[in-house]
């Protein structure tokens, strides 16, 4: 038995790539859980918005690469976020003013507001590909390790090496300050409490003065910031491709839904709790188990649950035993 | 409004939760409002020949409902007889095809009911009158959010008059007891330091021991020289207190005296309450 590799190899393999996914996902489930509470539906459009502001995010990184800007040992990316933010946050207000608000002011039921949001995905889908193309692209530059594979070995001298990529470390870094900010912002500031009043009981806060197409914008432009962190930090620590933001919505949905829609501490633990699984599920477990048990019991075959292939089938299986069991999330949300 | 009226309403039979969250709002987004006229003269309120109602079909017929500074006014009348709609036609949540709103010497018609807010109206609707995941102190907030001013001093005065909610400041709306969230419900609308305050069943579905306690708040918010407007249930003991009473009927002014003439009145007794 040899529990401090075992702890070496869960870490390295599961742990820290499941906490940066997890990171990820709450991020970009806040966005949905924010556009849930506040306009009432899903938005279908949340995994384009990601791919947009990410792609916005590259053209910047490229434009300042190119002028040779840099920031040291961190990625340039970094440095495009503001802009990505504001490119993005015009995207979805435009698209707010050229097409939610003729529903909104129809007073649309919800359900129809989510086929809108599809329409939006498609166009969105398209303009993204158009711009930037449908290739895997690869943008983080600066440092590429926090902790090497090989230097952890020589300094410990253990068997199992810890890989602490610097892109992983900047995603949970940056997912804390995010949500940090996000939390205060919506418990303490005068619009934050202006957006949850509205959030709870639309038209006593508009008995109260509160201007409905202010909080409707503020939170488009917080989703599209969240979407572009999310999106941009899901591209550093693995690769953009348009195609694949699209297939993040079930996961991304799946952690807002389980973590009760319309909660913001639900998106965070739902977003962990997918992470956790999806990784967990398609981890060959192999390794870790032949150092902690007994030779006699060690496994034969690769101790993997599932191919890596059927990971968000994780994603749907979790959603829908929480539906069945549990349909307001783990945290009340405001869903039934 | 159902699917017939507006097909963007229907949903079709569509329930999921998961991708839809029920419960918008009924109410108009503002739009650019007229302004104000001046109109002096007459009663602090007067809202006089009010007729229209949500759709084609009016539910108000000529009501007329007057206010003088500091007084208490009581809407009483049967279940369904327009009388939270006078209320919202007040308020300016009604469009009306006749009459006219004329709030301290000013004709406010073709106001917003958030440009009302601003001229001094306070507004307690029937139901959902709080923000439920919020705090007793956010709801106040929430109140003031018209005001740029310091308004604490406000806050201390709401707190004086509920104690209760002063202890319960941190607790969120949703969760305290039916007397409770109504004082919650009546300090936001107080938190604009209206010059009017409406209320609608400020005292349904609470105990006749926090009634009577309410009742008592009400007098003294009158007493600081607030107007007030209300509708009741509780009709007789409504009409105790009220120094103007109308007994409204199928939208339409059938009786108006003072509270005790009502009271003292054998057809108004035995027609509305009970004997
Ligand atoms: N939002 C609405 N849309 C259409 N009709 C309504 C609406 N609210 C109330 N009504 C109708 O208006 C009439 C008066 O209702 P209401 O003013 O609520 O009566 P009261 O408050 O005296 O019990 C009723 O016939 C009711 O069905
Ligand atoms: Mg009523």
């Amino acid at each position: 038995m040899d529990l401090l590799n075992a702890i070496v190899a869960l870490l390295n393999f599961v742990v820290i790539p499941a906490t940066s996914y997890g990171a990820q996902l709450a991020l970009g489930a806040l966005g949905v859980t924010l556009i849930y509470g506040i306009l009432r539906f899903s938005n279908f459009a949340h995994g384009d918005t990601m791919a947009f502001g990410t792609a916005m995010v590259i053209l910047v990184t490229w434009a300042m690469q190119a002028m040779g800007i840099h920031l040291g040992p961190l990625p340039t990316a970094l440095l495009a976020l503001p802009f990505g933010i504001a490119l993005t946050a015009a995207l979805v207000l435009g698209t707010d003013r050229a097409v939610y608000r003729f529903y909104r002011r129809q007073k649309a039921a919800p359900v129809i507001l989510v086929i809108v949001s599809m329409g939006v995905m498609f166009i969105m889908n398209g303009v993204t590909r158009f711009i930037i193309g449908v290739d895997e692209i690869r943008f983080d530059d600066g440092a590429r390790f926090l902790i090497n594979a090989g230097d952890f070995k020589a300094a410990t001298g253990l068997a199992e090496g810890l890989a602490f990529r610097s892109t992983q470390a900047l995603t949970i870094v940056t997912a804390v300050i995010v949500v940090a900010a996000l939390f205060w912002f919506l418990n303490k500031t005068r619009t934050g409490k202006s957006m949850r009043a509205y959030s709870d009981n639309e038209d006593l806060a508009l008995l109260s003065g509160i201007n409905p197409e202010r909080v409707v914008a503020v939170t488009w432009i917080i989703a599209a910031g969240l979407a572009t962190i999310a999106g941009t930090l899901y591209g550093l620590d693995k690769s953009f491709k348009a195609f694949n933001y699209f297939q993040l919505l079930l996961p991304i949905f799946a952690s807002a839904i389980v973590g009760g829609l319309g909660s913001p501490l639900g998106a965070i633990a739902g977003g962990f709790l997918i992470a956790f699984s999806e990784v967990g599920f398609t981890y060959a477990w192999k390794k870790v188990a032949t150092y902690v048990l007994p030779e006699s019991l060690a496994p034969d075959g690769l101790a993997q649950l599932l191919s890596t292939d059927y990971k968000f089938a994780v994603s749907f299986a979790i959603l829908i035993v929480v539906l069945l069991f549990k349909p307001t999330g783990l945290f009340k949300g405001k869903s039934v | 409004m159902s699917g017939k009226d507006n097909p963007y309403k229907d949903d079709r039979g569509n329930k999921d939760r998961s991708i839809t969250r029920p419960g918008g709002g009924e109410m108009d987004f503002p739009k650019k409002g007229g302004s104000a006229k001046p109109a002096p003269g007459g009663p602090f309120l007067a809202a006089e020949n009010m007729t229209g109602g949500y759709g084609a079909a009016d539910i108000l017929h000529d009501c007329t409902l007057t206010v003088d500074k500091g007084q208490i006014a009581v809407i009483v009348g049967p279940n369904g007889a327009g009388k939270s709609t006078a209320m919202k036609a007040v308020f300016g949540m009604l469009a009306l095809r006749g009459g006219h709103v004329k709030l301290d010497g000013e004709d406010i018609t073709a106001l917003s009911p958030q440009d009302r807010v601003a001229k001094g109206m306070g507004f307690v609707p029937q139901t959902n009158n709080v923000f439920p995941s919020m705090t007793v102190e956010e709801n106040l907030e929430m109140g003031a959010f018209l005001r740029h001013d310091d308004f604490a001093r406000t806050m201390d005065q709401v707190y004086d008059l509920f104690p209760i909610l002063k202890d319960k400041r941190r607790q969120a709306a949703g969760e305290l007891s039916g007397g409770q969230r109504q004082q919650v419900a009546v300090g936001r609308a107080l938190m604009t330091q209206p010059k009017l305050l409406m209320l609608d069943e400020p005292t349904a579905g609470v105990s006749p021991i926090v009634m009577d306690e309410l009742f008592d708040r009400i007098i003294e918010v009158a007493r600081t020289g607030i107007s007030i407007l209300m509708v009741e249930q509780n009709a007789r003991q409504a009409l105790e207190i009220a120094d103007r009473g109308y007994v409204l009927v199928q939208g339409a002014n059938r009786y108006t005296d003072t509270g005790q003439a009502l009271l003292a009145d054998p057809e108004v007794r035995r027609t509305f309450l009970g004997g």
